[in-house]
């Protein structure tokens, strides 16, 4: 830093005739050493000295003229009151008009956040409003086009009734032969327990032969409980049991849930 | 200390504040302002504008420009050369002699109170040619160093640390 210093290069400063670029490093200078902010100091100093030393004689008196020039109103004195009786009535009034402003503007800023808050909120419940409305549109949808392929003139409806293992359960099985699709109506069957799986046959019955159609492991208790498995056999009745998770090769026979015979 | 509360209340056009600045740094800028013209009624009339526009420039200043007795000096040097520009100048300057600040302080006999007195004329004593024609140019004349080098025709890379011998004196002579 002393080589800084000794540089001269903070006289050219403190003179003003430095380039842009010096006049940036001298400041930054400044700023981090504590030494050379103290010799800047001192060398204006010394020319403050040099200069004022110049000057014909104190300018003092010319400082009326600057001020009448300038228009002073000499106002700066009166910003402070002095004492009480100095304040007139209508300052009073003003402050506490300012005051009131200030509280009537505090509380429109409070009303207005408050409003907008408002507005957020419901804009966030309407869009939770739109989601739910779609999902209850493919709902419907889903549940139209269900509904249109079991109504339609060629499928066969084949009531399946409990058997002996769940004498209360029953389920429907809507069979377009056309389009080898078949609907399985499951809303009779108990929940399945955890790990198992009910499995829907296609059975041909002399000799009783079972047809793997398909496991029923997207079983959703809300849902619409209609399952669509294709159904490419010459089916003569339909059964579903109940299996462990991933399906069986063939029928658990003890487990057989429902069972129902196609009607010629 | 450079008094930065009072140039932030100047900066807001504080009149009191202004007086303040008016006490503390006219009579330097009045100085500059005379050994540039080496006459009092004209360095008068300019040191009232150059005021005026310290008043009204105040604002625009900014320590990171610089000092602030830099940034006076600035507009004071400036309007001090414009003068030099025009007619009633020249009229005057015809019967003119006194080249350097030096000049000045030589024939000067009264200081104001706020100068160390003692100490200038100490320096005035001491003081080398080449530091007058120095500090001259470029303190009192604002020359960049390129000019300044040119014109009294010294190496520009000896002219920052000339300068620096010079002040280094005046600072010597004032202290003691």
């Amino acid at each position: 830093m002393k080589e800084y210093i000794d540089s001269g290069i903070l006289e050219l400063y403190v003179y003003g005739v430095l380039t842009h670029q010096e006049n940036v490093e001298v400041y930054k200078a400044l700023q981090q050493y504590p030494e050379v902010a103290q010799e800047v100091e001192e060398i204006e100093k010394a020319l403050q000295q040099l200069s004022m030393a110049a000057a014909p004689y104190s300018p003092e008196k010319m400082l009326t003229k600057i001020k009448s020039k300038l228009e002073f109103t000499g106002d700066d004195e009166k910003v402070i009151p002095l004492s009480r009786k100095r304040t007139p009535i209508i300052a009073y009034i003003g402050y506490a008009a300012a005051a009131l402003l200030l509280v009537g503007l505090l509380f429109q800023s409070r009303e207005v956040s408050k409003l907008e808050t408002q507005i957020s909120d419901l804009e966030r419940e309407q869009i939770l409003q739109e989601g739910k409305t779609q999902v209850a549109e493919e709902n419907l949808a889903a549940t139209k086009e269900v509904l249109n392929a079991i109504r339609h003139k060629d499928v066969i409806k084949v009531p399946l009734a409990g058997q002996a293992v769940a004498p209360q359960a029953y389920a429907s099985v809507f069979w377009d032969k056309a389009s080898n699709k078949a609907y399985i109506d499951v809303s009779g069957l108990p929940e399945p327990p955890a790990g198992k799986v009910y499995q829907v046959w296609s059975l041909t019955l002399e000799p009783l032969t079972p047809t793997s159609m398909g496991v029923l492991d997207t079983y959703n208790a809300e849902g619409l409980q209609i399952i669509e498995l294709d159904n490419p056999n010459a089916s003569e009745a339909f059964g579903i049991t109940l299996e462990p998770a991933g399906g069986s090769a063939g029928p658990t026979m003890d487990q057989l849930y429902t069972l129902g015979v196609v009607s010629s | 200390m450079q008094p930065d509360e009072l140039i932030a209340q100047l900066q807001s056009k504080n009149e009191k504040a202004f007086e303040r600045i008016y006490e503390m740094y006219s009579e330097a800028t009045f100085g500059i302002i005379n050994s540039v013209l080496h006459d009092e009624v004209l360095s008068e009339e300019v040191l009232q504008d150059v005021f005026c526009k310290v008043w009204d420039k105040a604002p625009t200043y900014s320590p990171k420009k610089g000092r602030f007795f830099t940034w006076v000096l600035n507009i004071a040097r400036n309007a001090a050369i414009d003068k030099t520009r025009s007619k009633s100048f020249k009229n005057q300057k015809k019967n003119q002699t006194a080249d350097y600040f030096v000049d000045i302080l030589e024939d000067k006999s009264n200081f104001s109170a706020q100068i160390d007195a003692i100490g200038i004329k100490k320096y005035i004593d001491l003081l080398e040619p080449i530091c007058k024609k120095v500090i001259d140019l470029l303190f009192f004349k604002g020359f960049t160093q390129k000019e300044a080098s040119e014109k009294l025709e010294i190496p520009l890379g000896t002219i920052k640390t000339r300068n620096r011998i010079c002040i280094n004196k005046l600072r010597e002579s004032l202290t003691v």
